[in-house]
């Protein structure tokens, strides 16, 4: 679309960065942000190297491979090893679990484990392979949960269930504007998970805790223009919901998708891998469609205690909510690297560490 | 993973349409939007998740290189 490469455009960026030099605060001001896809383009584009020295911009836990409970890869890998075909998408494949090592390992084993690229595809290959059993492996925040109600409700084949790890983002921010020593001044909302639930859900954040938040794009120059505008409301002293990605988000976001929504899932507290149970933060399949859900058809134990989230060594728990950078893990790009990971982060190209080995996100200038 | 990409509507039947990706043409589901020929959407998982506005995207960039003297 020639619209999106507008919002590229050097000359804009650079007119714009002058303008947020122009906004340099006194005190130090974090901005968080909640998606991968945010991180990328920050650091891609070297945006971190525009700002003033004040101010700071750090990812919070927008990375769904990442935050999935390593008992839930466990229960996956071990569904797989016991003859079932598990499809999933993408980079689930590679990310460790806690026992088991990860659904990538257990195809070397001879398990039946398949990538897709939408949940569609798993949906066709079972009723296709009508002899086997099926279970498709639900990650995603609110973007792609939807996609998971759209097929739970069109009657999949009985061959077919699904491990259902859904997670909710504004329950996650809520905690992180909650833990105090993040000391987090903005943030920005992630524009794609936006699109579905609107800007709405945000309210929040300046209502109870005094804090701004702008929804944003992801080109590099959405990404400017939400922080000259977290700036400029941090500089007035208001804290206000705005919306920078006015060309996807609308306040009540996509009705339609969020109705879906309802219809198949519940709203439960939901286990962060490496971060703990936040309340009301995960979805479960409603009751009238369990005979879909891998868990119960297939008796699975999952723990929510985190047993085993986190390797020795890795800091992925504290990259994941800001507390720390990569650079600050000892493991980062010595024995943790993109090609051979240790921890979640560097499994997923939206993981921090990955996009941080690959892009250089830490260069400052 | 919450990577959306746009593309354009070419032609809908029922709850699948024909999208043109900037040259790649795919068939995608359109459950969740009401998108018409000639439309973008923003596609995800092989889901058209949202309709783009198009003149609010013109307009927004129009705002900025007002308020940047651009």
């Amino acid at each position: 679309m020639e619209v999106s490469a507008r919002f590229r455009d050097q000359r804009l960026a650079e007119r714009l960065a002058k303008k947020i030099r122009a906004l340099e605060p006194r005190e130090p001001v974090r901005i968080c942000h909640v998606c991968g896809t945010h991180e990328w383009t920050i650091s891609h584009y070297g945006i971190r190297s525009l700002l003033p020295d004040s101010v700071e911009v750090v990812a919070g836990p927008g990375c769904p491979v990442c935050i999935t409970p390593a008992s839930l890869i466990d229960a996956a890998v071990e569904l797989a090893l016991s003859g079932v075909v598990v499809a999933t998408y993408g980079d689930m494949f590679r990310a460790p679990g806690a026992r088991a090592p990860s659904l990538y390992q257990a195809r070397a084993e001879g398990a039946d484990v398949r990538v897709v690229y939408s949940i569609t595809d798993a949906v066709k290959m079972a009723r296709e392979e009508k002899d086997r059993e099926f279970v498709f492996f639900a990650i995603g925040f609110e973007t792609t949960a939807p996609l998971t109600a759209v097929e739970v409700l069109r009657r999949p084949p009985d061959n077919l269930s699904f491990l259902v790890a859904h997670r909710l983002i504004p329950p996650a921010m809520e905690a992180l504007a909650n833990m105090e020593d993040l000391a987090i001044g903005g943030f920005i909302a992630p524009g794609h998970v936006s699109t579905i639930i609107g800007a709405e859900p945000y309210a929040i954040f300046p209502e109870r805790y005094n804090m701004p938040v702008v929804i944003a794009g992801f080109e590099p120059l959405d990404v400017l223009m939400a922080i000259y505008m977290l700036l400029k409301q941090i500089k007035d002293g208001v804290a206000k919901l705005e919306n920078e990605y006015t060309r996807a988000v609308r306040w009540r976001g996509n009705e339609r998708a969020k109705e879906f929504m309802r219809k198949a899932f519940d709203i439960a507290d939901g286990a962060w891998r490496g971060l703990g149970v936040i309340p009301s933060s995960a979805l479960e399949l409603k009751e009238g469609l369990r005979k879909h859900d891998a868990i119960e058809r297939y008796g699975l134990n999952v723990s929510l205690d985190g047993q085993g989230d986190i390797p020795p060594g890795c800091r992925c728990h504290e990259i994941m909510v800001g507390r720390a950078y990569p650079t600050d893990c000892p493991l980062f790009l010595r024995a943790c690297r993109p090609n051979r990971p240790i921890g979640p982060c560097m499994v997923s190209v939206e993981g921090t560490c990955r996009i941080w080995a690959l892009e250089g996100g830490w260069f400052k200038g | 993973m919450c990577l959306a990409i746009p593309a354009r509507v070419l032609e809908v039947r029922g709850h699948r349409a024909k999208v043109d990706f900037g040259g790649a043409v795919r068939e995608v589901d359109v459950t969740l939007v009401d998108a018409r020929p000639g439309q973008y959407v923003l596609v995800h998982a092989g889901f058209a998740i949202q309709v783009l506005d198009k003149r609010e995207a013109e307009e927004m960039l129009r705002a900025w290189e007002e308020v940047l003297g651009a």
